[in-house]
Formats: C-alpha cells, structure tokens, sequence
C-alpha cells in the first residue's frame, strides 16, 4: 500500500520526456493512465526510480479516423473513450467490443489503451485485440519515430520491445477494406477478474465472404496468443456451420492454456472454442438478417 | 484564498517534495507533497478529509472513489502530485452544510447503507452516473456501480437508492423548467 | 390517546437509520480516521513461506531508516513474556514469531515509525532467514506420518490433531441405519471463506504513563471481552484499559479474535510512550484474521421408502490453521454444528468431529455463522437434496414430510436443542408459490429440449441464535449474558447504552425503537451509544447473530424497571395507589377517567424534582439478561438458474427468500440484513473462496484472486415474511443477521445440481464456478474442491 520512493517530473511535452527517459539510463517509466503501474509500484513489484507523468502533454489523448480508414489512437486515449464512442461499435466492432470489459467503470475513466498494450499483461484485452487487427504501435525516441508491429511489440510478461528512452505514442489500426465484423468474448467470473479466457475476433468482409480474418486470444497461455493462421482458414469462405467448426477448432489449437484455479488446460482451450463459435454464429445471423 | 503554503505532509528535512495546487471541493489548496504519496492519504492524513476510505490494495473495492474533474477515480491509485492543477470532489463536498444532496437523501431513504465503509465512494460513483445519464435503467446502474464493493446490503438498495435520487433530481430540474 | 407506534418510531415502524446521517457525509469515525497527538504508525512484516524454522532475524538495517522508532521481533516480545498469547479456545497463538513461521503470512516483526511509508520502507530492509518445512494444506495429509507436527512448541502435542468431539446417540443412530430402508450419503467440502468487510482490521494504542492508563481504539465487535484478555495478557488492571470500538466498516465476526497487532500496538505504545496505530492493509486481513468454514462434511441419513427419516450420522474433520482460535461456546468443540436438522423431526442423530493444525491462518469460526450453524446447514440441505432424490421423491414433498410440524413445539431435537415456535410448512408454501414451482417441472423440461438448463433448489432451516444461556454457553469461562443501561432525563430524552457494538446492523436506530415500544419515549429523543467499555455496561458483544435475542432483551428489561419505576411515579403525581393506574404507550392514567393522566415525560421530570417519600429519586437503571433458551428463526429460500452448458456459467433468473424471524423492530433493517446475508450466500456459492497450492501458498489473499460479486453479478431478491413470535423473548424478536448466510449457500447450489441432474453427479463443491460446472457436466464425475498437495 506505500511505494518506495522515486523522482517524479511531469513534462509538459513530448521531447522534454523523452529526455528525461534518456538520461534516466533505463530506470525511468512512463506514467499515464497509472492503472497498472500504480499498483505494482505500490506493492513493490515495480520500484522505478523515477516517473516520468505525460498526462500534462497536450494532444495525445485522441481516438481519430484518417480518410483512408486508419484508427489512430493516442498515448492518453482512456478505456472509457473506447466504450462510451458513438460510431466504434460500427467502424471497429471488436474494440467496441472489449471496451466495457476492461478492468471496470472507474479504472477505465484514467487507464489507457497504450498504456495497457505497453504494460504487456498475458491477460490483457486490449492486446488480444490488436493482435486480431493486425495492429502497430507508434514509438518515438530521441532518433524519431518508428513503428512496431504488435506482434514484435510484447517481448514476453510485462516485457516489451519499447527502447528505454522510446515512449509509445500512438497504436495504429489499418484500415479494414470490406465490412468490419467482429465481437470480443470474454469469461471474467466477475467484474475486474482477469479472463479465465478471451477471444478477440475481427473479420473483414466482401459481402457474405470473409476477406480478411484475425483472432486473438487471452488468458490462455503465457501472452497473448495470436490465432491468426488458424482463423484465415475462413478467408474466401463465407459463414456456415461447417466453416465456423473449422475455423473454431484451429482457433482452440493455437490456445496454449495452463491448468489452474480458474481451470484446467482442457477446459480453457474449450471456453476458446465456444467463444469463437459465438463470435462467428453471431456475426452469420446478423448478415443474415441484414440481408 | 487560502495562503500559498498550507500544508506540508512530508516527514525529513531532506526529502524531496513537490508543490501542488489541487482544488478540493471547491477550494485550492496548495501543499508540499513527496511524490509518492498516494491521494487518498493527502485527503485522509494531509487534510482530515476522512470521508474517502481506503479499504484494498489492489485496485479494486473502491471504497477510496472521489470525482476528479467530474470522473470518478480510485484515488488509492494516483499520486498526489499527479492532481495538480486538477479538481477532485470528495463525500465532503456533497450537498452543504443545511441540504443533503439527493443522493446522499437517497441513500438514508432507501435504506442504502449499513456500516457505510462504501458509502462515500458508491455516491460519488452514482453522482458521476447521474450526471452523464439522469434516467438510468437497473441494470445501467448496477454496471456503473460496478467498480465499488460492498459487502453489507447486496445492492439492491444501493440500486434503489440512486433510482431514488434519479427521480428527485429529474423532478427538480422540471420544476426549475 | 395513546401515542401512534410507528409515528414514534416504535417497534414494526421502517424508521430511517440515526448513524446514517454520519455517514452520508462522511463523518463517520472508524478507528484509521482517529488521529492522536503525537501518533506513530506501525506496519507489521509477514512471513512469505507457509513453514519454516526461523534461522535469524536481521533488524539492523531497519533501524537505520530516518523516522523509524522501534522494531519489535518475536525475540523482544520473549523477553515481556509476550510473543505468546492465549486464544478464545483455551490455545496459544504466536505474537510474533520466535522458533518457526506456521503459515504464509504469519507475523514476524513489527516496525514503528513516524508514517507508514517510512514504516514500509523499513520492514522492506528486514532480513530473515529460514529453513524451509513441508507445508499442510489440507486436515488429510496432517495426519500423514512423514508429515512435520506444526505445533512442535507445545507439550504433549504429539500429532497434528486437535480435538475429537462427539455428540447424539450412537447406539439409537446405529439401530435407525440397521432399520432404513434407503440410506443416502453425501460427502461435501465447505471452503474456507473470509469475512472481508470493507474496512480491515486496526488499532491505536496510547498508554498514559502519567496515569497507568491504556486506552486502545480498537476494530472490535467485543470490546469487553478484549478487556478482560488484555488485563491477562498485559498484565495492566482491568480497570485502567479503556476498549473504544468507534465505527466499524464491517465485521461479520471477523473483528472478534484478538489479533497480534493489537497486542503488538500496545507494547510499542509502552516502550515508546507515544499512540501507536497499527492499520493493517487487505492483504494482511485476508491471509492472517478470522475466516470462516473449511470444514469437510460427511454424512448420511437412514430413512424409509415413504420419505420418513429415521437417523442421521454425521463426521466433520475440521481445518484450524496453525492455532486454534476459535471464538465460540467453550463447551462445544466444533461450534453449534449438532444443530444441523433441527428444523427436521429426527429421531436418533450422532456426530463425530476431528480437528486438525494446518499451515494455514487461525480460526474457522468467523464469518456470519453462527458458531459453524453455515456449515451444519448447509450439510443439512444438501445431505436432504441427495436423498430426496434417491428416494425419487420430489424436494419439496420430501422435506414437507419430515419438517416439524406446528403442533410439535415445543420440540426436543436429537442432539438436545430445544427448538419452541415456528411455521416451517408455511414458510415453505410461501416460497413454492413465489417461485413458480408448481409449473417449474414442465418450464424445465422444455427448456431442455432447447438446450438450456434451468434448475431450482430449495434449503429450508431453524438456526440457533442468541448465544445463550449460563447453563451451556461461556467463552473462556466468562457467560454470554447482555446489558444495557438506560437513563432517562428530566425532560424526557434518554441516552442508551448496551454491551453489544454494532457493524451496521442499525443499534443506535433499533434499540431506541424498543425503548420507543416500551416506554413511548420517541425514537428521536433517544441517543444509542456502543463500544466504550468505560461507559458501556458489560456485554459479549455482537456476532451470532445474538444482539437483538439478548442485548435487546436486555433493552426491553431495562425499559420495563424504568417504566415500573415511573408508575409509582406517576399514581404519586395522580395521588391515587399504583393499583389504579394502567398505561397506554406514553402515559399513564387512572383506571376508569382515561382523562387523568401523565405523560412519561412528566414521570421523568418528577423523578428529579417530585419523588414520592420512601423511593430514590432519578430514573435511570440497567438490566442484565441471561436468555432461557436459543431463538430459532426459520427460513426457506428458494432458487432458480440458468446453467449455460457449454461455459459451466450459471445466472440466477429468480431468488424467493421467506424468513420468519418473530417480531421484527425494523421491517427495512431486517430485509437489509437478510438481502446483504444473501449476498454472501451467492459469493461463496459462485465465487469466493480462499484456497492454497501445494507450497501452502494462500491464493485469495488479495481481491484479484478473493473474489466478491460487484452490482453486476449479484442477482435480486424477493423477500416474504411470515411472523411466529418467539414464545421467550420480552418483545418477541428472534435473531436474523446471519439466517441467509447460513441458509442461502445450499439454494443456490441445489439449483444447479438440479440443473444439471441429468449428468448423475451428486455432487460439485463450492464455489461452484463455471469450470467446475462444466467438468462435471463432461465427466458426470462430483467435482472436489481440496486444494492440490503435496506428501513430503
């Protein structure tokens, strides 16, 4: 409940941070949302000797289409901008998806997307998420900017790709060329849990054909698990009950679940399969009913 | 206004602290704080603000919730310093001295309390609530309260109680109308 | 001309709560709140491992922090003879550890400091060394030879066993079981579960060296009775401890063992001669104090083809924890337990109880139960769910024919309780009604052919509360009477004060409302106070549920000697003789002219200004009330689920509960206690548990693995109320803060074992979640909830 000490420096823009994390020779972390860092600072898990607050940067807290499509989401973009968004749930569905199931309704008003893709949690939604999407994460540092694909991005538990004097700017969504589908799914035994498992499923489709398909996982393994070669068996397919079998299948395959309290491997890996079904019959009876 | 230094929480001479401006309940405050001290211990310990409990140590019951410019926040889970130049809204800033808030009425109406550990935070938690959506459904307030325990009444009065305060708030703001 | 009841906030009126207007802004004054002049802080340092010998502790560094005052080692509390302390269970308990750690988490020292971060800080530079010991997770594998005896500092303590207990007729149970037609058996484990109010426990401690006294603010529920054990421990005079339990956030009997810190707090509050205040955090609270449960439960019943039981056998194997510091009746080893069927008619029952050390926390007795009446209930029901339906006989049916019928009571039970009132049937009858039962067969069978899974269950119960009468209940010796002492102003107003403390339960709104009924005093002129053991007379304090059956009888008593006092009062006022005077709520008047009459105020002003000769002036007295008998409250609640087969998740889709607890002083407070009760009742039924790995690390030490269902999980309930007065109480009133805790568990997991029946499993442990579900609808196999282990 008491952190130990550290230095504290609230920058008021994006050089002067990066300065900061530059000379700090690695002992430096950034501080946005503070949902997750906070708490392992306060139990001593994590014991920085300095952090660095960017909440006083201006123009970073934006969730914003381009022209082309692209979602480009910025550093201090807090979960509740995802959930309370009048046009997420049509544009990006497994975002919108997610939103209300992270954490709960109070840490989501100071948490942030980035931020949480950063933190690196095996559980974390926002990173299944993206791994569906095909997304990138924006970092800059004292050379410029560069852009890491999500995949490349979390090295490992709480460990990312991020240089120590990077700070993560931005997460990038590519545009989605047909119609966006998706839902994300996740059995939480009450508010605030961790998944016992999540699924993330984000289609893109030509009609009733599925042109592109991602799927992610969390909660059933040691990171996130990226189920995309196993999902693309739907791709040229349309949705039928034979192609979302398969589809479900591969899906629970690439699940790595580990036996706990919160169940065994067995059980996990067919919570992955159900939800991936749901996702998938669901996203059939809505065309259908559209057409 | 209050005088430029009102507070100082740190203990050593030789501990690096941080001047702060947070207005509280309305009224600035400037103090020297380390900057590792949490909010909710500047509220409770730094201003005899007791109101705002600390129940968990993992983020999780809610119990220390305040209004931060207008959001509801754990304040267990922010530093001090973090709130410069910020608003934050504690229990003690509900109503006023000779009117409760309806939701505080609420609460004593509806029998919404017992050991009142909660209480502060489950209010301010449904004031932010309210203010966003002045007609909510059970369900979109048991989803807003969601973020706050209690381990006392099972809800269901907490549940009236804000259903309680909704319906006087909507009643005053036709009669003003 | 009698005043209206309710509109004097009397008893039956819904009168909205005094201590609320505190709290609502925040004004409430809970012990962390409390600041003294001077105050240090104090943070304690646990033990990570589960089991181990203790090679050193190195404070050094420790002390060197800036702002550190004192740190305290298990070594130094030696050298006071306090690094030990006796338990409400007649064992020791550790202080601070001096030979071994006996459980993750244990205390191992103690820092004080001038805040608690530096106080962290410091405890973060203290090393200890320790050779590590198989740890025991679980009563089974403490009886394993190759196993370590974790109590290896007491004498004559050769195994891991606690006690052995029996109770009931073995021969007549024997002959029933030879004489059954059908027997059932069923084989349960009740899980640990902790209390968790909201607020965690703590103290202030500020001895006064100027004049020798102690006071200590303490989260106690029984600030009398920390008295009296601080006076052994300490070894201060009783009557230079002041025990303050201001507000409390909670308690469910988690705030009633004495815990080290407080003890810890008081040495540091002596040797620095400063207040010392230990707040411990969630962790502390959920790996070290008081829980609940853990108890295995086996058991059968012998009964006829027609549904008629004839004997009941039960063995429970009990898990302590390191120590054994139970809080409950000296007598009975494993709590009330043989109060299990009460509510049955039962000719021949037996039960056999063990106890065992584990590497776990201390305690068993501490969460809304009654002195284990959760764990024997829940058996209960779920022993009566097997066997209906191995009889094949409906639930309802099954149980209708053997409850206790009106016109047995009163009603001797087989273990010796003395159950006296009750509408059992009719309870039941409410709750089917309620609920649909009538049409549930065929909505379940439908549902099936569509793939869902509905279920419903039911758990009908008598519980025993109001601990109890001198002949049978001590707690270390001392009885478990109550008190209150009630002074009535000149100008009528009054101030209350009793010996329980309240948690939430609303005293300071529903004891007024007795006097109210008693005395026709309004509610409003009356001020309740709890918790001062300078100014509170002596009480047991408030946990079993046990405050309104004797603390409120005690109110009632009191209420009444005023009142006598007041008539003769009041005929000299009327100058008439006390035979001719009768009352009505608020006054008296003289027989036969209603019209000539004092109010009770003017009794009350008299007795300061206008006495009659020969009696002493004032009105102000106190009573002290020893119950004849247990209240037993019965309820029947009932539950209907939807089990989702292919997640294991289950959804509540309708809760009836129907209590029947007597008279009810405040209809809203008692619907409040039994929906927060229900509450916890789907907590450990779905969710919460705390359970260990092989290492004897406790998993639920934290609210990220400790779950407790929010607004959203938590379904609503349907409440009815049925009244049988308790024939013994002065105003009627039978317990009921704990009758859901105890009652609910065993509906909500009726249902879904109803819901999935098709599958054969009999049983699935709690907390019944969704992965437990599931593999028993794949397996068709009862699912266990013992905790993974290791035989070293």
């Amino acid at each position: 409940m008491y952190p130990s000490r550290f230095a504290y420096e609230a920058p008021k823009t994006l050089g002067e941070a990066i300065a900061l994390l530059d000379a700090s020779g690695g002992e430096a972390k950034i501080l946005a949302g503070g949902q997750s860092l906070i708490p392992m600072v306060k139990l001593r898990f994590a014991s920085p000797e300095m952090l660095v607050d960017i909440n006083n940067i201006p123009g970073l807290d934006y969730i914003r289409m381009d022209p082309d499509g692209t979602l480009r989401i910025g550093a201090l973009a807090r979960h509740e901008d995802f959930e309370h968004s009048a046009t997420l749930a049509e544009t990006h569905p497994t975002l919108a998806a997610a939103a209300s199931l992270v954490a709960d309704p109070i840490v989501r008003t100071r948490g942030t997307f980035v931020g949480s893709l950063c933190h690196a949690d095996p559980q974390g939604d926002w990173s299944a998420t993206m791994v569906a999407l095909g997304g990138r994460i924006v970092a800059q540092g004292p050379n410029g900017k560069r852009e890491i694909d999500v995949r490349s991005f979390v090295l490992g538990p709480f460990s990312n790709a991020l240089a120590f004097n990077e700070i993560a700017v931005e997460a990038v969504i590519p545009p989605v060329k047909g119609r966006p589908a998706g839902s994300y799914l996740k059995l939480e035994r009450r508010v605030g849990d961790f998944a016992t498992a999540s699924v993330a499923v984000a289609l893109d489709m030509n009609g009733t054909t599925v042109g592109r398909a991602g799927c992610a996982l969390a909660g059933v393994g040691g990171r996130t698990i990226d189920a995309n070669d196993a999902i693309s068996v739907l791709v040229g397919k349309t949705l039928n009950a034979e192609s979302i079998e398969a589809a479900a299948d591969a899906v629970a395959t690439a699940a790595d679940p580990r036996t706990d309290h919160r169940g065994s491997a067995d059980y996990k890996r067919h919570v992955v399969k159900t939800f991936v079904t749901r996702i998938l019959n669901n996203i059939a009876n809505s065309e259908q009913k559209a057409a | 206004m209050s005088s430029l230094f009102d507070e100082v929480i740190t203990p050593g001479a030789d501990v690096p602290v941080r001047r702060i401006t947070v207005e509280i309940n309305g009224e600035k405050r400037t103090m020297d704080v380390e900057p590792r001290l949490l909010l909710v211990h500047l509220l409770r310990q730094g201003l005899e603000l007791t109101g705002t409990h600390s129940g968990c140590d993992t983020t999780s019951c809610g119990a220390c919730t305040v209004l931060f410019d207008g959001r509801p926040l754990k304040s267990c889970t922010l530093f001090a310093v973090m709130a410069d130049g910020h608003k934050v809204e504690t229990v003690e800033g509900m109503g006023s001295a000779s009117e409760l808030d309806p939701i505080q009425e609420g609460f004593k109406q509806e029998h919404g309390l017992q050991c009142g550990f909660c209480t502060p935070g489950m209010m301010l938690a449904s004031k932010a609530l309210l203010e966003r959506n002045p007609n909510p459904t059970e369900d979109e307030v048991r989803w807003a309260l969601s973020g706050n325990l209690c381990r006392c009444t099972g809800y269901q009065n907490i549940v009236k109680a804000v259903l309680w305060a909704a319906e006087k708030m909507r009643d005053e703001q036709n009669e003003e109308a | 001309m009698a005043l209206d009841e309710i509109k004097i906030g009397g008893m039956g009126a819904s009168r909205r709560r005094v201590e609320d207007n505190r709290f609502i802004r925040g004004k409430g004054k809970y012990v962390d709140d409390v600041v003294l002049p001077g105050m240090l802080h104090m943070e304690i340092l646990r033990s990570t491992v589960a089991h181990a010998r203790i090679k050193s502790i190195d404070t050094s560094a420790a002390w060197e922090v800036p702002g550190v005052r004192l740190v305290l080692t298990g070594e130094m509390m030696a050298a006071r003879n306090l690094a030990w302390m006796p338990t409400l269970s007649y064992d020791t308990q550790a202080v601070l550890a001096t030979d071994k750690i006996r459980f993750q988490g244990q205390e191992i020292a103690a820092v004080i400091a001038d805040d608690p971060y530096i106080a962290k800080d410091a405890c973060a530079k203290i090393v200890v060394e320790y050779e590590q010991l198989p740890a025991i997770t679980n009563p089974f594998i403490a009886q394993e030879p190759s196993m370590p005896i974790i109590r290896d500092d007491k004498e004559n303590q050769p195994t891991n066993k606690v006690f052995d207990w029996e109770i009931g007729d073995k021969e007549r149970t024997d002959q029933a079981f030879a004489e059954a037609d059908v027997v059932s058996t069923i084989d349960l484990h009740y899980p640990r579960s902790h209390p968790s109010p909201m607020e965690n426990c703590g103290s202030i401690a500020d001895y006064d060296r100027a004049t020798g006294k102690l006071t200590v603010y303490m989260t106690s529920q029984a600030p009398h009775i920390v008295r009296a054990a601080v006076a052994m421990v300490a070894e201060i005079p009783e009557h230079q401890i002041r025990i303050i339990s201001p507000d409390l956030g909670g308690g469910f009997g988690n705030k009633v063992p004495i815990y080290p810190g407080y003890v810890i707090s008081i040495l540091a509050s002596i040797l620095t001669e400063r207040p010392v205040k230990w707040i411990e955090d969630k962790t502390g609270n959920l790996i070290s104090t008081g829980f609940g449960r853990d108890v295995y439960l086996q058991g059968q019943i012998a009964m006829r083809k027609d549904g008629r039981i004839l004997g009941m056998r039960m063995h429970t194997i009990s898990d302590h924890g390191a120590f054994f510091a139970d809080a409950q009746p000296t007598k009975f080893k494993i709590g009330l337990m043989h109060s299990t069927f009460a509510c049955y008619d039962i000719p021949a029952a037996h039960l056999t109880s063990e106890g065992y050390y584990t590497n776990k926390a201390p305690g068993g007795v501490a969460y809304r139960c009654s002195f284990r009446v959760t764990e024997a209930m829940f058996f209960q029901e779920r022993m009566i769910h097997a066997a209906a339906n191995d009889l094949g006989m409906d639930q309802a049916e099954f149980r209708r024919i053997n409850l206790v019928k009106d016109d047995m009571f009163p009603y001797r039970t087989a273990f010796g309780f003395l159950t006296d009132s009750g509408q059992y049937g009719k309870c039941l009858d409410v709750g089917l009604e309620a609920i649909g039962y009538s049409t549930f067969k065929e909505e379940q069978e439908e549902a099936r052919k569509r793939g869902k899974l509905l279920g419903i269950g039911i758990s009908t119960m008598t519980e025993p509360l109001g601990a109890g009468n001198s002949r049978e209940y001590d707690i270390i010796g001392i009885k478990m009477f109550d008190s209150a002492e009630l002074r009535v102003h000149m100008t009528g107003k009054a101030i209350l004060r009793t010996g329980a403390k309240t948690q939430g339960q609303g005293h300071e709104t529903t004891w007024a409302q007795i006097v109210a009924h008693e005395l026709g005093i309004p509610a409003d002129d009356i001020v309740v106070e709890e918790g001062d053991t300078d100014t509170a007379p002596f009480g047991m304090g408030t946990y079993a549920s046990r405050s309104t059956p004797v603390a409120g009888a005690a109110v009632a008593m009191v209420a009444r000697k005023i009142r006598a006092k007041a008539r003769k009062i009041a005929a000299h006022l009327l100058e008439v003789s006390e035979e001719d005077i009768e009352w009505e709520l608020g006054r008296f008047y003289v027989r036969g002219n209603q019209e000539r009459g004092v109010t009770i105020q003017d009794c009350a002003l008299a007795a300061y200004s206008n006495v009659p000769d020969g009696l002493e002036p004032g009105l102000e007295n106190n009573a002290y009330y020893d119950p004849p008998n247990l209240t037993w409250p019965f309820a029947a609640y009932i539950c209907k689920v939807e089990v989702d087969a292919e997640t294991g998740v289950w959804d509540v889709l309708k809760f009836v509960a129907v209590d029947d607890c007597g008279v009810r002083i405040n209809p809203m407070i008692v619907e409040g206690q039994i929906m927060g009760g229900l509450t916890e009742a789907y907590a450990m039924a779905n969710m919460q548990y705390i359970t260990f790995d092989e290492e004897g690390n406790c998993i639920g030490a934290n609210y990220m693995d400790y779950l407790l269902p929010t607004a959203w999980e938590t379904p609503g309930f349907e409440l009815h109320e049925v009244v049988t007065p308790c024939p013994h109480h002065p105003i009627g009133a039978k317990g009921i803060g704990e009758c859901a805790t105890v009652g609910g568990p065993a509906a909500f997991v009726n249902a879904v074992m109803n819901a999935i029946e098709h599958t054969g499993v009999r049983n699935v442990d709690m907390p019944l979640m969704p992965n437990r579900v599931y593999e028993a609808l794949q397996t068709g196999q009862n699912v266990s909830g013992m905790p993974p282990v290791k035989v070293g």
